[in-house]
C-alpha cells in the first residue's frame, strides 16, 4: 500500500523504534547478565539449571506458589473487568450519558491514591471480607480490579469512542433484538479489542503488583521474588525475568488471538 | 414509549448497583479510613496536627521533588511514548510487529518495584555493565559528581522505563482512530504531511494526548515500590515519607502522618484532574 | 433462548461462588481458647502433649524473619523436620512495626502471624498484642533480659560489625579509616536509621567508637555527615543482589548478617567481617506470642523450639550470642567450635535502654536527613 498522508517512512520508522527498542532492552540485558555471574570474571549456567534441581525445593516452593497465585489473581481480576466494568459502562453510555463524566471520575480515582495509602483503608475491609469468603489469595482481585479501573476504562473507552455505539444498540432494537442480544452479539464484537486491551492490561497489573499483596499478608508473584532476593538474588532475577518473559508470551497470544477475527461479508 | 422508558430506567438503574456496591466497597470506604487516619493522632484523639505537620519545610519539599519528577517523566514519556505509536501507524493492526510492541509494552508498564530498581542498578550503578563500559572505553564515569542513582533524579531513567510503555498502551487506540481518510482528504486540498499534522493530526489527538500524560503523572506520583528500592536514605519524595511514617521502628507514633500526607497527595490530584477536565472539555468544543 | 441463556449464566455463576468459598480455610479446632490461654508446657499437660496439640493445628505463621537473618533459614526448616508442622514464612523484609501492623490488619485471619521477631522499641510499646508464655528453660534466662510475665523475652543479639570486600578495599581498622580516599562511595549502612533498627544501631555504634555514649549519639551523626562529605557515605540500601553485584563494598550490619553474606559469597566475593577494637554494640531481640495467634499451640512449639538448645547454637552458628550463652556455656551444651568461631562476648558489650534509644531516636529524626544531604 502506497504511503498515505499519516505513516511515517519505513526509516522513521524503523529508527524510532530501533533506538527506543535498544535502550529499553539495556536494562533486561543486564539483568541477565547479572543472572549469569559465576565467580568473578567468569559466567556460568549454574543459576538457571539450579531452578529445576529437586535440592532446592523448600527454597523455591514459595516462588512457584506465587506464581500460581498471581495467575489465578490474573484470570479473576480479568473477570471482574469484563463481567462487571464493561456491562457498566455500555449502560452508562447508552442509557445514562449524563453520568459519563462522574464515571470517568471514578475511574480515574484509584490511581490518585497511592497503593500504598489504599492499603491503610483495604485492611479492615479485607477482615470483613475473609469472614464471608475466607483467606485465599483469590480474593485480594477485589482490590486489584480496583487499581486496575483507570487503565481499563481508558482501553474500553477507546473502543467505544471508536463505535457509536448508541447508533448500533438503537438499529439492533428496531430489529427486534433483546438486550443480550444486543450487547453479546452486537456491541461486545466491536468493542472487543478494547476489552482484550483492557484484559491484556489487567493481567500485566496484576502480575506487577506488589503493595497491596505485601502489605496484606498475600503471597504473589512479587512477593515471593522478594522473598527469595533476600536469600539468593540470582534465582530472584532469572523468575523476575521469566515473569517478564512469560507475561510476554500470553499477552502476545492473547493479542493474536483476538486479533483474528471472524471475516464477515459486509464491514 | 415513556412508560416503557421509566420502567426501563428502574432496571437500568438496578444494573448500575453491582459496579457502584464494588466501587464503594473496595474504593470508597478504604479511601475515607485512609485519609480519616490523618485527622486523629496516636490516642485516638482528633486533632490538626498531621495536617499542619504537612508545613514544615521537609515535607513541603518532597512534594516539590515529586512533582518535578513526575512531571518530567510524563512529559518525557508521552513524547517518547507518542513516537512510538507514530512510527506503528500503518503497520497491520494484528501482525506480529504491533502485537510484539503491544505485548512488551503491556508487560513493562507494570515492570515495577525491587526488580525494576535491582535492573538498573546492574546496569547503570557503581558496578553496572554500563557504568563499568563506559568507563573502560570512554574514560567517562558518569559518577564523576557524585552518585546520583540513588537519590531523586536517579528515579528518572527506572520511572521513564514503566512510562513510557504506559503511553504506549494507552495512546495507541487513539493513533490508531486517525482515519486515513483524512489524511487522503488534506492531501487532495493540496496539503502536506506538515500541514495535516498540525491542522487535523495533533488536535484530534489532543485530548486523547492530555489523558494520557495526565495518566503517567498520576502513575509516577504514586509510585511506590521503585523509589523504596532505590532511595533508601532520607525519604525525599512523599511516598516514601508515608513509607516512613508507617513502618519506621525507630521514630515511632507518625502513623498518622501518612493520612495527612495522603490527603496532600489527593489534593493535588483533584486540583490537576479538574484542569484537565476543563481542557478535555474546551477540546471538545473546538474540535465540534 | 435468551431466558436460557440466563439462566444458565446465573447457575454457572453460582456455582463458581460456592467453589470459590468453598476454597477457604476450614473451621479451626475446638480447644483454641485453652491453648491461646496456656503460659506454659505444663498447662498443655506436658511437652508431649504441646508437641501433639501443635501438630494437630498443622501450620504455623512467622513473619520477618529473611532466611539468611541469623540463620532463620535453618531455624525454619529445622522447626519443620522436627515436628512436621508447615512453617509459612511471610514478608521477610518488613520491619518490626510492620509485624505489629500485620497482627493488627490480620486479625481473626489465618494469615495473622503467630509469633513475633522484634527490635526493642517496638516491643516495649505493643505489649498488648503479646500474650505471656514461659518456656521450659525460662530459669536460664537473666531477669534484666525477660518480662517477668513472658510477654517478651530476648533471644539473640549480635556485635555491630563492618563487612567489606577484601578485594575492593583495604581493611579498615578504625572509624577514621573510612574516612579515606579509598572508600569513595562505598561505605552503605542498613536502611535508613530514622526508619530501620539496624541502621540506627550503625549511627549509634559509630557514635561510642568516637567521643560519644550511649546518652549522646551526636558524634554518630556527626561522622556520617563527614562521611557524606568526604563523598564516601552510599546511599543505598544494602542487600544480597548489591553485595554479590559489588555494588555496596563496605557494609554496617549485624555481624550474623555480615557472616552470611560471607558464607552467600563464598568464591564469588572475598567478603570479610570485622569487629573494630574497643566499645562494641548490640541490640537483643525480642520473641513473643501474639495474643490473637491463628495457630497458638503451634506458637508457643515455637518459641520452646527458639529457646531450646538446637537453636540457640544455631544462633551462634550464625555469629549471633544467643540470650541462653552464659546458661549453655555452664551446662556445657554450647557449641564450643561455634563459639570459638565467634569468640567469647566482650565485657564491655554496650545495648541502649529504652529511654536511650528514644532520645537517639529523637536526635536522628532532627538532624539525619540534613546530614546526609
Amino acid at each position: 500500500m502506497s504511503r498515505v498522508g499519516i505513516e511515517p517512512r519505513a526509516v522513521t520508522r524503523w529508527l524510532i523504534l530501533g533506538v527506543i527498542g535498544l535502550l529499553m532492552a539495556l536494562p533486561i540485558v543486564a539483568m541477565v547478565e547479572f543472572s549469569l555471574r559465576g565467580a568473578p570474571g567468569e559466567y556460568t549456567l549454574d543459576h538457571w539449571t539450579g531452578i529445576l534441581d529437586p535440592e532446592n525445593e523448600r527454597k523455591y516452593r514459595g516462588l512457584f506458589e506465587g506464581v500460581g497465585n498471581s495467575l489465578l489473581l490474573a484470570v479473576v481480576t480479568v473477570l471482574i473487568v469484563n463481567a462487571m466494568l464493561v456491562p457498566t459502562m455500555v449502560l452508562v453510555a447508552l442509557r445514562f450519558p449524563t453520568l459519563q463524566r462522574w464515571l470517568e471520575f471514578v475511574c480515574l480515582i484509584p490511581i490518585t491514591v497511592p497503593a500504598i495509602v489504599l492499603v491503610v483503608g483495604l485492611a479492615p475491609v479485607y477482615g470483613v471480607v475473609s469472614r464471608i469468603f475466607g483467606s485465599s489469595i483469590w480474593t485480594l482481585a477485589f482490590a486489584y480490579g480496583i487499581t486496575v479501573l483507570p487503565y481499563a476504562y481508558r482501553a474500553v473507552r477507546a473502543a467505544m469512542d471508536a463505535v457509536d455505539i448508541v447508533t448500533l444498540s438503537e438499529a439492533a432494537r428496531s430489529l427486534g433484538a433483546g438486550w443480550l442480544t444486543v450487547f453479546f452479539r452486537v456491541l461486545v464484537p466491536n468493542i472487543r479489542r478494547g476489552m482484550l486491551a483492557a484484559s491484556v492490561i489487567a493481567t500485566a497489573v496484576v502480575l506487577g503488583e506488589f503493595t497491596i499483596a505485601s502489605l496484606l499478608n498475600r503471597e504473589n508473584l512479587q512477593t515471593s521474588v522478594l522473598l527469595i532476593s533476600r536469600s539468593d538474588p540470582y534465582v530472584a532475577t532469572i523468575f523476575a525475568l521469566l515473569a517478564l518473559l512469560f507475561a510476554f508470551v500470553l499477552l502476545v497470544i492473547i493479542g493474536r488471538v483476538g486479533a483474528v477475527q471472524p471475516r464477515r461479508s459486509t464491514s | 414509549m415513556t412508560a416503557r422508558r421509566s420502567g426501563g430506567r428502574g432496571w437500568a438503574l438496578l444494573g448500575l448497583t453491582p459496579f457502584s456496591a464494588y466501587v464503594v466497597l473496595f474504593l470508597a470506604v478504604p479511601t475515607v479510613l485512609a485519609l480519616g487516619t490523618g485527622f486523629f493522632d496516636g490516642d485516638g484523639a482528633l486533632t490538626l496536627d498531621n495536617l499542619t505537620g504537612l508545613l514544615e519545610p521537609a515535607v513541603l519539599r518532597s512534594f516539590a521533588d515529586l512533582l518535578w519528577l513526575s512531571g518530567l517523566t510524563a512529559v518525557v514519556g508521552a513524547i517518547a511514548g507518542a513516537l512510538i505509536c507514530f512510527a506503528l501507524l500503518g503497520t497491520r493492526e494484528d501482525g506480529w510487529l504491533r502485537t510484539g510492541i503491544s505485548a512488551a509494552s503491556g508487560v513493562l508498564a507494570q515492570f515495577g518495584g525491587v526488580m525494576l530498581a535491582f535492573a538498573f542498578i546492574a546496569l547503570i550503578g557503581i558496578q553496572g555493565l554500563l557504568t563499568q563500559w563506559l568507563l573502560r572505553t570512554f574514560e567517562v564515569d558518569i559518577y564523576e559528581g557524585g552518585v546520583w542513582l540513588y537519590q531523586v533524579p536517579g528515579l528518572i531513567l527506572p520511572y521513564l522505563y514503566f512510562q513510557i510503555p504506559l503511553m504506549v498502551i494507552t495512546f495507541m487506540p487513539a493513533m490508531s482512530g486517525l482515519k486515513p481518510q483524512w489524511a487522503e482528504a488534506s492531501a487532495t486540498l493540496g496539503g502536506t504531511g506538515a500541514v495535516f499534522w498540525w491542522r487535523i493530526g495533533f488536535p484530534v489527538l489532543a485530548p486523547s494526548f492530555l489523558g494520557s500524560l495526565l495518566l503517567l503523572f498520576a502513575n509516577a506520583f504514586s509510585s511506590y515500590g521503585t523509589a523504596a528500592a532505590l532511595v533508601s536514605q532520607g525519604a525525599p519524595i512523599v511516598p516514601l515519607q508515608v513509607r516512613a511514617a508507617l513502618i519506621s521502628e525507630t521514630v515511632l507514633g507518625r502513623e498518622n502522618m501518612a493520612g495527612a500526607l495522603a490527603i496532600g497527595m489527593i489534593v493535588v490530584m483533584v486540583v490537576l484532574m479538574t484542569a484537565y477536565s476543563a481542557l478535555q472539555s474546551r477540546a471538545e468544543r473546538w474540535m465540534r | 433462548m435468551r431466558k436460557r441463556t440466563l439462566v444458565g449464566f446465573a447457575a454457572a455463576g453460582i456455582a463458581l461462588a460456592v467453589t470459590l468459598t468453598s476454597c477457604s480455610s476450614s473451621a479451626e479446632a475446638g480447644d483454641t481458647e485453652a491453648h491461646a490461654t496456656a503460659t506454659s508446657a505444663e498447662d498443655f499437660g506436658g511437652f508431649d502433649a504441646l508437641v501433639e496439640a501443635a501438630q494437630a493445628e498443622g501450620e504455623l505463621n512467622v513473619i520477618a524473619l529473611p532466611d539468611t537473618w541469623a540463620n532463620y533459614g535453618a531455624i525454619i526448616e529445622g522447626f519443620e523436620e522436627e515436628y512436621g508442622i508447615t512453617v509459612n514464612s511471610d514478608s521477610p523484609d518488613v520491619s518490626s512495626a510492620e509485624e505489629i501492623t500485620a497482627a493488627e490488619n490480620l486479625k481473626g485471619q489465618d494469615g495473622a502471624p503467630d509469633v513475633f521477631d522484634l527490635g526493642s522499641a517496638v516491643a516495649l510499646t505493643s505489649t498488648d498484642y503479646f500474650a505471656p508464655y514461659q518456656v521450659q528453660t525460662w530459669e536460664d534466662i537473666p531477669a534484666e533480659y525477660k518480662d517477668e510475665t513472658g510477654l517478651w523475652v530476648y533471644d539473640y543479639t549480635g556485635l555491630m560489625s563492618i563487612g567489606y570486600d577484601a578485594d575492593a578495599v583495604p581493611a579498615p581498622e578504625s572509624l577514621d579509616d573510612l574516612l579515606g580516599a579509598d572508600y569513595a562511595g562505598k561505605v552503605a549502612i542498613n536502611g535508613d536509621p530514622t526508619q530501620a533498627g539496624a541502621a540506627a544501631a550503625a549511627v549509634q555504634y559509630a557514635a561510642l567508637q568516637g567521643e560519644g555514649s550511649a546518652d549522646d549519639i551526636q558524634p554518630g551523626v556527626d561522622f556520617f555527615a563527614e562521611l557524606n562529605a568526604a563523598g564516601n557515605f552510599l546511599p543505598l540500601d544494602p542487600t544480597p543482589a548489591t553485595i554479590a553485584s559489588g555494588e555496596t563494598p563496605v557494609v554496617f550490619d549485624w555481624s550474623y548478617n555480615n557472616l552470611a553474606e560471607q558464607a552467600a559469597n563464598d568464591g564469588v566475593r572475598d567478603w570479610q567481617v570485622t569487629v573494630l577494637p574497643g566499645v562494641t554494640l548490640g541490640s537483643y531481640y525480642n520473641q513473643a506470642v501474639n495474643v490473637d495467634a491463628p495457630h497458638p499451640a503451634a506458637a508457643r512449639l515455637w518459641q520452646e523450639w527458639i529457646f531450646s538448645d538446637t537453636v540457640q547454637n544455631l544462633y551462634l552458628e550464625a555469629g549471633a550470642y544467643p540470650v541462653r550463652l552464659a546458661a549453655m556455656i555452664e551446662a556445657g551444651t554450647v557449641d564450643q567450635d561455634a563459639l570459638d568461631a565467634v569468640g567469647e562476648p566482650s565485657e564491655d558489650l554496650v545495648q541502649l535502654t529504652a529511654e536511650q534509644t528514644e532520645a537517639a531516636s529523637a536526635l536522628l529524626a532532627e538532624q539525619w536527613a540534613a546530614a546526609i544531604s
